[in-house]
């Protein structure tokens, strides 16, 4: 490289300088022009050329410095416990969370020509800037069906590619993966079960068998594995649907299951790892049905207003996302489960007694100290935050006493068609906002608040063909009497409070997950002005000017409380903490469970990039602690020895105010 | 770019240039009488300084690559097709656009089984020099490990001398999925074209299967080590289970031909050496093997990889750069370390000629008798044949059964005039005189100079002597090679010793399982020069520690000749000879034979080979090449029309351009 560069460059100013000595017969004129005009383009690429050597430069260096000069690795928990003598014994079935999964093409429209079995999610996701129409579409999923549109197959990545990294440099599974290899696990006892994340999970089993391939693969390897039972480390959403397997497994071919028969999962299953299970919901999923965002969306919108809704790139942004995330089914298995009964109804207030921690404000010890007691901390309000109206229209109606509060009987409003039609201009595609009268949205939105139960009848007034859908595959509510025959319907097999466990004494369920950062609890709305150019425009929005004033939890129209930025701690925690703790109805014969905290801490510098005690959502998958604990489980210990529970926040006492019968 | 925008102008070349301009003003009557450049450059700040115009050349460079990047993101995707069909004319239909036309639907699930080389490998536990490079790729993709940290590559391919296992501390792992084996290295397809083309008539990952397995272990180690065997089973139960109860079609290429012929025997014996299956299994799982370029009967050139490290491509290579390939690039002795990390590799021995004399042929005949070579150019029936016909005198007989002989007038004598010194008890003698080779593991160094004597007395090795040959000179190796792999005919088949799986993989030990409903088919190329027969001589070189290697010298003026840089060329597809590929289906398992006893269908498909007509055509649509073939329009035709529910006579029975009837017919075999 360097000598063909010197030779290029001697010619070069020989060529350059020849032609100077020349010219300098000729007159000054023409010649200092020349001069002018070519020194702002050689500067020009002068400059450039002195950035990139610069940057090759440092590239060089970057890469010929010795890796462990940079990052002074901490030991890994998978080196350190390989060492210990902990090695792989029973094998590893990997189950990933809504989002996380990549999905590629498999037959598409033309103008995704070239991309077959190319990511579009996951990845680099560079199709979105190219070509975002065709990118909607092609992830979009048939409103009707909830299946694929004729002519278009996007199917999830298989094996451990799939999840191992989001995005490139952003892992989800990628660390705990290379922990677990440490200790000898490999392809043949270590699965990811990919699944289209996309799709209600029924629906997983129709088109692509993904149920079947699961319960052939888990017999698989513990045949081959030495008949060693198999440990499952479901992550988010993840967790529900392998709720939804143990009740398909065994469940009789003929009434929709895969046949397993009774003593399946006693046979194959050794332990359950949830990590960070959304078992009974996310109120995330409620805003992102109703107005396609969540606090960071609404957070950006409230700085920048105009900037989401306007036409960027003959595009409106937010509604093309609703559109499409509404025609994924697998979204309404996340909405909140267990209606009033476990997320509050309108007057319930301090159930969770909760105290929230600005996230970038350390938990000092004695706040953590007076929290564990149960002591109301000095931040508390006199009046307080009443969590259980997940959607309050106007911060008056999330606070005042629930006998102010207009009710509303959706039954007398009329969905009225009178007014429609002349939404023409983006009448193209598929919302159902656009059938909803005005006034019907002004009623619906006029000083009213809405809990778990009534959001949902909400959701079915403003999209009754979506919900009709959703509904024939999810339910959620809480069983009365859980050997009613009805419950052996699919669509029930995903909620734990419709569900009992498989009969598997020996098998246990363990709650990981991150604790103490602000998670979206509830969310205060307005209603939008209404544009005159397209009337089919989302009519709600989270109201982001709304801030508690003396109220840190309460933050740009949303009021927060402990939990993993994604599920409160109510949601991970309570079936093992409570709902399935010793003999209940929903755990009948009283297998084993733990609920194992960990308390987020941000990472110490940029080097440390995402942390390696973080208990975030995503990140808490490269937790060291958690690493352990899986690790320990994947090697045999059981529940007892890697300590029992471990708990930081107060999901026990929680737990013991929510009255369901067990 | 706003920031370079902003940043240029207070940069200080900005205000060096206008110095430099300040200057030029004012120098011209200077400069005029002294127009050098060197005394420019005294001038010290000048208009240009060397660092200056060198940053100018880089940002020439770099502004005309992102321009041209640019130009290149921002064409559209099908302007490539378009410049090809201005010049080439309009290009068929891909076969599944085609088929999708005639209405065609996925049916019967697919299964992939690659062959060898062709499959990645990644890391999943090493030693400290591979540090980061966890489930990276070692084999396939880009192969930068290579030259980055070659010693430490070589180390975690090879596996373990005495086992043929992974060595202390060493996991490499097959990559699992399609991924495995799609693209080799980037831009280089090996199943990609054919599972595009599936993907048009409706197939997708639950209805097609890649059956990777780690290539470089004997068939029965993958079992042992990583269960490949059972997930097979288990992943071919489920995908017929899941298809509504439609046999799967199996297409296998390469070695995977005989890990598939493995497989259907391993399934069906009973549990603690084979998989259980019971004796209906493959009856009631597999409805077609359609094995594309199958060596069942083993391929000469991994007789001269294990003898020598070198095939035609590097004994060409050798001969144009004489000293290149043996002297230590990065203190590395290439072939060597090269040949020690295949002698590790079992699989390699899978490929050594089975049969022996009766299928390759005695010092005095072989089945190819009488076939004439031609040039790569001419068409190969008229011109050919013509020649035949005048000038049969001319060509001399090539002698193909005589696998490995030393010099090239042994190779054409009469076999009388040969006088064979048996090698075979001769003494090991003495140390080998070369001992820097010791650090670097092949059993040469165990011969000595007597040994190597004796070898080259033999003067000329038939396919039964090359096996005695690499025994008597790798000893160790083939020790735990024939622990795993069988070269020879059964006289009896129902002999319990074929119990043992190291039979399973040969044809000739094995009986096909008993499904009268399955097909078979083979389909390969032909009309490509395939190495067949090599002429060695021992080099003398004193740094080299192989003793022997390929005469490249060894030429025949006629330009027609078989005889090419040491090795005498038959028809096939480059790797595989005709023989190897064609002899099973066309003779010994046609109709019902002792190695057929259900009498299953076979067929043999040909497709000849036509070179891509230009450069755009990348590896043509119409190849023969053992690899290249898998992009050849008429046999995924042939493929998707099977998987799609067609059988044998559907796709239209044999398909042959070669002598293969023929040479099958010369093969005394007890059938």
């Amino acid at each position: 490289m360097p000598p063909l560069l010197r030779f290029r460059k001697l010619s070069f100013s020989e060529d350059t300088v020849n032609p100077t000595a020349k010219q300098q017969t000729t007159t000054e004129k023409p010649k200092r022009r020349r001069a002018g005009r070519c020194s702002c383009v050689d500067s020009c690429c002068w400059a450039i050329g002195y950035l990139c050597t610069a940057w090759w430069l440092l590239l060089f260096l970057y890469h010929s410095v010795p890796v462990p000069a940079m990052l002074q690795a901490r030991e890994s928990p998978g080196t350190r416990l390989s060492r210990d003598g902990v090695k792989a014994l029973h094998p590893m079935i990997l189950v990933p969370g809504i989002v996380t999964g990549g999905l590629e093409l498999w037959e598409g429209r033309p103008c995704a020509e070239g991309l077959f079995r190319k990511r579009l999610w996951g990845a680099s996701f560079t199709e979105i800037l190219r070509r975002p129409l065709c990118w909607l579409e092609h992830l979009s999923l048939d409103s009707e069906t909830g299946l694929d549109p004729p002519g278009i197959r996007v199917r999830a990545v298989p094996g451990l590619v799939a999840a191992d990294y989001f995005v490139p440099c952003y892992f989800a599974w990628a660390v705990l993966i290379e922990n677990l290899a440490k200790i000898g696990y490999e392809g043949k006892n270590l699965h990811m079960a990919s699944y289209d994340w996309r799709l209600s999970f029924h629906n997983t089993e129709v088109r692509d068998q993904s149920l079947s391939r699961l319960k052939s693969k888990i017999e698989l390897m513990y045949a081959t594995n030495g008949y060693k039972k198999v440990v499952v480390v479901p992550h988010s959403m993840g967790a529900i649907y392998f709720l939804h397997f143990l009740k398909w497994v065994e469940t009789p071919l003929p009434d929709g299951g895969g046949g397993g028969g009774p003593g399946w999962c006693a046979k194959h299953v050794k332990a359950i790892v949830n990590i960070g299970p959304a078992f009974l919901g996310v109120p995330k999923a409620v805003s992102n049905l109703l107005s396609a965002e969540g606090k960071d969306i609404a957070y950006a919108r409230s700085l920048a207003p105009g900037l989401l809704d306007s036409e960027l790139l003959k595009l409106q942004t937010l509604e093309h996302l609703m559109r499409m995330s509404h025609s994924w089914d697998s979204i309404f298995s996340l909405l909140p489960k267990g209606g009033e009964a476990i997320w509050g109804n309108l007057d319930s207030h301090t159930k969770e007694g909760h105290s929230c921690i600005d996230s970038k404000r350390k938990l000092s010890q004695s706040n953590l100290h007076r929290q564990n007691d149960g002591i109301r901390p000095e931040s508390w309000v006199k009046e307080p935050a009443k969590y259980g109206r997940i959607i309050a229209f106007g911060k008056r109606a999330s606070e005042v006493p629930s006998s102010q509060l207009n009710t509303l009987n959706t039954k007398e409003l009329s969905r009225g068609d009178d007014s429609l039609n002349d939404s023409t201009s983006c009448g193209e595609f598929w919302s159902e906002y656009s059938e909803i009268s005005r006034e019907s949205i002004v009623k619906v939105a006029e000083n009213t608040a809405y809990t778990a139960t009534t959001v949902l009848d909400l959701l079915r007034f403003i999209a009754p063909k979506m919900m009709k859908r959703a509904e024939a595959h999810f339910s959620h509510g809480i069983a009365e009497d859980l050997d009613d025959p009805k419950y052996g319907h699919y669509k029930y097999w995903s909620n734990p409070l419709e569900t009992k466990l498989p009969d598997a004494l020996e098998m246990e369920m363990y709650c990981l997950y991150g604790v103490g950062i602000p998670t979206e609890r509830s969310y205060i709305y307005k209603l939008t002005t209404p544009s005159s150019k397209c009337k089919s425009s989302i009519p709600f929005r989270i109201d982001g000017s709304v801030d508690g004033d003396d109220d840190i939890y309460l933050k740009g129209g949303t009021r927060f409380v402990d939990g993993d930025e994604s599920v409160p701690v109510i949601s991970a925690g309570f079936m093992c903490a409570k709902g399935w703790r010793g003999k209940t109805r929903f755990n009948p014969s009283g297998m084993e469970t733990f609920v194992r905290e960990y308390k987020h801490k941000p990472p110490g510098s940029l080097l440390e990039s995402r942390g390696t005690e973080s208990g975030s959502h995503v990140d808490i998958m490269g937790n060291v602690g958690l690493i352990e604990d899986v690790l320990r489980i994947a090697s045999g210990a059981s529940g007892q020895e890697i300590g029992g529970d471990r708990v930081y926040s107060n999901v026990m006492k929680m737990s013991e105010r929510v009255s369901i019968k067990l | 770019m706003p920031l370079i925008h902003r940043k240029k102008p207070q940069t200080p070349p900005s205000e060096e240039v206008v110095n430099a301009d300040e200057d030029s003003q004012k120098k011209p009557p200077h400069e005029s009488s002294s127009s050098s450049k060197t005394h420019k450059k005294s001038n010290g700040g000048g208009k240009w300084s060397c660092v200056d115009s060198c940053c100018w050349f880089i940002g020439c460079v770099c502004v005309t690559w992102w321009f041209l990047l640019f130009l290149y993101n921002a064409m559209p995707a099908s302007f490539p097709q378009y410049v090809t069909e201005r010049i080439t004319g309009p290009l068929p239909d891909p076969p599944g656009v085609k088929l999708k036309k005639e209405g065609l639907k996925a049916q019967h699930p697919v299964v992939f089984i690659p062959g060898i080389v062709t499959g990645g490998l990644e890391l999943w536990e090493g030693k400290q020099c591979a540090d980061g490079l966890f489930r990276k790729r070692l084999w396939g993709g880009t192969f930068g490990e290579v030259y980055k940290r070659p010693l430490c590559w070589v180390e975690h391919m090879s596996l373990d001398n005495e086992t043929g296992l992974d060595p202390e501390g060493i996991r490499v792992r097959a990559v699992s999925g399609l991924v495995a084996a799609d693209y080799f290295a980037p831009g280089y397809f090996v199943w990609a074209v054919l599972i595009a083309n599936l993907a048009h008539i409706g197939y997708e990952e639950k209805n097609m299967y890649m059956a990777a397995y780690d290539w470089r272990l004997s068939f029965q180690n993958t079992e042992v080590r990583d269960q490949t065997l059972s997930r097979m089973k288990s992943n071919i139960e489920l995908m017929v289970s899941t298809n509504g109860g439609k046999k799967a079609v199996i297409v296998p290429h390469s070695m995977g031909v005989l890990y598939f012929l493995h497989f259907m025997k391993w399934v069906e014996e009973p549990a603690p050496m084979g998989g259980g299956g019971g004796p209906n299994w493959c009856a009631k799982y597999i409805k077609a093997v359609m094995n594309i370029g199958g060596p069942f009967l083993g391929v000469p050139k991994a007789v001269s990889g294990l003898f020598s490290a070198e095939a035609k491509d590097v004994a060409v290579a050798r001969a144009i750069a004489p000293g290149f390939l043996d002297t230590d690039i990065f203190r590395l002795q290439t072939l060597q370390h090269i040949m020690r990390m295949t002698r590790t590799w079992d699989s390699t021995m899978s490929m050594l000629p089975k049969g022996g004399d009766t299928i390759w042929g005695g010092l005095d005949w072989s089945p190819e008798k009488g076939h004439t070579c031609c040039g790569k150019k001419q068409k190969r029936n008229e011109t050919c044949g013509e020649a035949g016909e005048n000038g049969v005198s001319k060509i001399k007989p090539v002698n193909y059964g005589r696998m490995i002989s030393f010099g090239k007038d042994i190779a054409e004598a009469a076999s009388s005039e040969i006088n064979n010194i048996d090698f075979r008890g001769a003494v090991k003698g003495q140390s080998f005189p070369n001992h820097t080779c010791r650090d670097v593991w092949t059993e040469y160094h165990d011969m000595g100079i007597a040994g190597i004597k004796a070898i080259a007395e033999y003067k000329v090795y038939t396919a039964d002597a090359v096996i005695d040959l690499l025994h008597y000179v790798a000893p160790k190796m083939m020790a735990r090679g024939s622990a795993h792999f069988s070269y020879g005919i059964a006289d009896d088949l129902d002999d319990p010793k074929y119990k043992d799986p190291k039979y399973w993989s040969n044809p000739l030990e094995t009986k096909l399982p008993n499904a009268p409903e399955m097909e078979i088919f083979s389909l390969y190329g032909v009309g490509i020069p395939t190495e067949r027969a090599y002429v060695y001589k021992l080099n003398q070189s004193p740094d080299s520690c192989i003793p022997f290697q390929i005469f490249t010298s060894a030429h025949e003026e006629d330009e027609d000749s078989c005889l090419k840089a040491g090795v005498y060329n038959v028809d096939g597809d480059e790797t595989v000879p005709v023989l190897s590929s064609g002899y099973m289906c066309a003779k010994a398992w046609r109709g019902k034979t002792r190695f057929n006893p259900s009498g299953i269908k076979t067929y043999v498909r040909e497709y000849n080979h036509s070179p891509p007509a230009n450069l755009l055509e990348g590896r043509g649509t119409q190849s023969g090449a053992h690899v290249d073939i898998m992009g050849n329009f008429a046999l995924i035709e042939d493929i998707m029309r099977v998987a799609a529910g067609g059988n044998g006579s559907d796709i239209g029975h044999d398909q042959v351009y070669s002598g293969i009837y023929e040479w099958s017919d010369r093969i005394d075999l007890k059938l």
